[in-house]
């Protein structure tokens, strides 16, 4: 291919290790462990998940750990179908906020169990305010991909 | 409140995939129109303020530093201001607090991307942390079609109708962009081809979606001492600005009727002295990177009611020819450099109330509305320009 102008073809790659701290350790132990960890603001009673050392509205901390209920209602969706570099999820996939039971705020996960590769099946299967339940990995490493989706309930 | 504050130039880059330029000939090109379209030079500002996305766009770290020669910024005090999709009207906003305070009577405002070079989805996801949202949220698409469908089905819409009106806000701002010189994608799109583009996050296609853009826009604030000095008739009086932001995680607050867009143009029309905006603005610059969004917009800032927006959409409300014309320059839709891309909104309400808007001007606009947004749909900044100190 003739190009007019010469460019650089560069790259930059960066070791990180980020600090759980105590709140998100616990969190994700609790993951490792099939328990959602959520946390309580004593101040405006709001039940936060994934749990928090402090309430960002109150700006307190929080003292009160919940478990979280793994059912829940979906809020909003959105079927993801293109590709980028060092895409983490590999599309077709459904990103999903889900109101979780007894829980105040929306948690962003994967909507799956069923076939997505047909956009036109999926818009059928996905309604708003349905309700869905965590489908867990067997194998579980103290990670977020430890629920591997969340699957309608029939 | 401050001193008064005016825009009194605007430089803009040819917007678009530029492989024919490195990126700081780019912000050099618009850097020179402003000067050009002022008649002023790198001497007579006070200080320099530049902003751009998250610098994994470009792979070039502190670009204010790389830059420093194409804003001939050497020697003034000089700010970077960055956040995330709103920081070209950040950047307004920095020039404005600038000559507001006293502290200066002449700032240069810089916003630039080159988004070509770089894989720009892949940047957007950085912007969240990596145990947690990354996995989830895709990019930009990703977010904005879940608020979109947050919000349609809130109102009960009708799917298809808002269908139809996305694919109206299609057509109509790919035809405007034709009359907008520095504009990116100029091609003629009908409501079919809209309606029938690829899926890239449901319901958003290709064609609701806006293209990856390299460019540049530079903005003279001055005082109304320099304004006066400088002996100009037509300049964009700064009426109001807001900016609000939200928290940190996607799914804390609501996003369909959202807080941070519907607090940031109260804040600007309580300065701006406005009550009705639809009546009382001439034109608005909304920034739209996707169609449906964009009817959210128009509801968050009071141009209508909640759920109203694909009705007014349908009967050419907010049409070139309508009650209230949005991006008649094509808008974020045809050409999205993102940190210039605020700015570029703002410059262009500037250019529409000191009619210099050329092909898209909007007949006897007195009142014009730019916004800017960003975020993993946390951050919304308004600025409002006038005809009239």
């Amino acid at each position: 291919m003739n190009k007019e102008f010469k460019t650089i073809k560069t790259e930059i790659r960066l070791p990180y290790e980020l600090a759980y701290g105590a709140t998100w350790t616990r969190f994700f132990e609790g993951m490792s462990n099939q328990i959602l960890y959520g946390s309580k603001c004593e101040k405006c009673n709001r039940v936060l998940v994934p749990a928090r050392t402090f309430c960002p509205r109150c700006f307190i901390d929080t003292k009160e750990w919940v478990e979280v209920p793994q059912q829940g209602t979906l809020t909003a969706w959105s079927y993801v179908n293109y590709r980028y570099f060092g895409q983490p999820t590999t599309p077709p996939f459904i990103g999903a906020l889900i109101r979780l039971d007894g829980t105040d705020v929306d948690f962003v996960h994967l909507l799956g169990g069923f076939d997505l590769s047909d956009f036109e099946k999926v818009r059928k299967i996905v309604k708003n305010g349905m309700r869905v339940e965590a489908v867990w990995a067997n194998e579980r490493k103290a990670h977020i991909m430890d629920i591997r989706y969340f699957k309608p309930l029939a | 409140m401050g001193k008064a504050v005016a825009i009194i130039g605007v430089g803009q880059t040819n917007h678009g995939r530029r492989m024919d330029v490195s990126y700081p000939d780019l912000v050099r090109e618009a850097v020179l129109r402003v000067y050009e379209e002022t008649g002023l030079s790198p001497n007579d500002v006070d200080g320099v303020v530049s902003g751009t996305m998250p610098s994994m766009m470009e792979g070039v770290a502190l670009t204010h530093f790389y830059f420093a020669d194409a804003m001939a910024s050497a020697g003034k005090p000089i700010l970077k201001t960055e956040t995330c999709g709103s920081t070209g009207v950040s950047l307004a906003h920095t020039a404005y607090y600038w000559i507001s305070s006293g502290m200066a009577d002449l700032v240069l405002a810089v916003g630039h991307e080159k988004m070509t070079e770089g894989d720009s989805q892949a940047t957007m996801t950085t912007v969240v942390e990596p145990w947690y949202q990354r996995y989830f949220i895709a990019g930009a698409p990703g977010v904005f079609s879940m608020q979109s469908q947050m919000w349609s089905v809130r109102y009960g819409l009708d799917e298809k109708k808002v269908r139809d009106a996305a694919a109206y806000i299609s057509v109509t701002h790919h035809d405007s962009a034709f009359d907008n010189p520095y504009a990116h994608v100029k091609i003629r799109v009908t409501a079919e081809d809209v309606k029938n583009a690829r899926v890239i996050t449901y319901p958003v296609r290709l064609l609701d979606v806006c293209p990856n853009s390299d460019g540049a826009c530079a903005v003279i604030f001055a005082s109304e001492e320099m304004v006066k000095k400088l002996g100009l008739k037509k300049v964009a009086w700064v009426k109001g600005l807001g900016y609000r932001g939200e928290e940190y995680f996607f799914g804390d607050s609501d996003k369909a009727v959202w807080q941070s867009a519907v607090q940031a143009a109260k804040q600007a029309y309580d300065m701006a002295g406005i009550k009705d905006p639809r009546k009382e603005l001439d034109v608005a610059e909304v920034y739209n990177p996707f169609t449906f969004q964009e009817m959210l917009f128009y509801e968050c800032f009071g141009f209508c009611g909640l759920g109203e927006a694909p009705d007014l959409v349908l009967q050419g409300t907010f049409g070139r020819k309508g009650e209230l014309p949005c991006d008649p320059s094509g808008g974020t839709l045809c050409t999205n450099p993102i940190g210039a891309t605020g700015l570029i909104r703002t410059a262009e309400a500037a250019l529409q109330v000191m009619e210099k808007a050329g092909d898209h001007q909007i007949p006897g606009a007195k009142l014009a509305f730019s916004h800017a947004m960003g975020g993993v749909d946390q951050f919304n900044g308004v600025m409002i320009v006038g005809s009239e100190r």
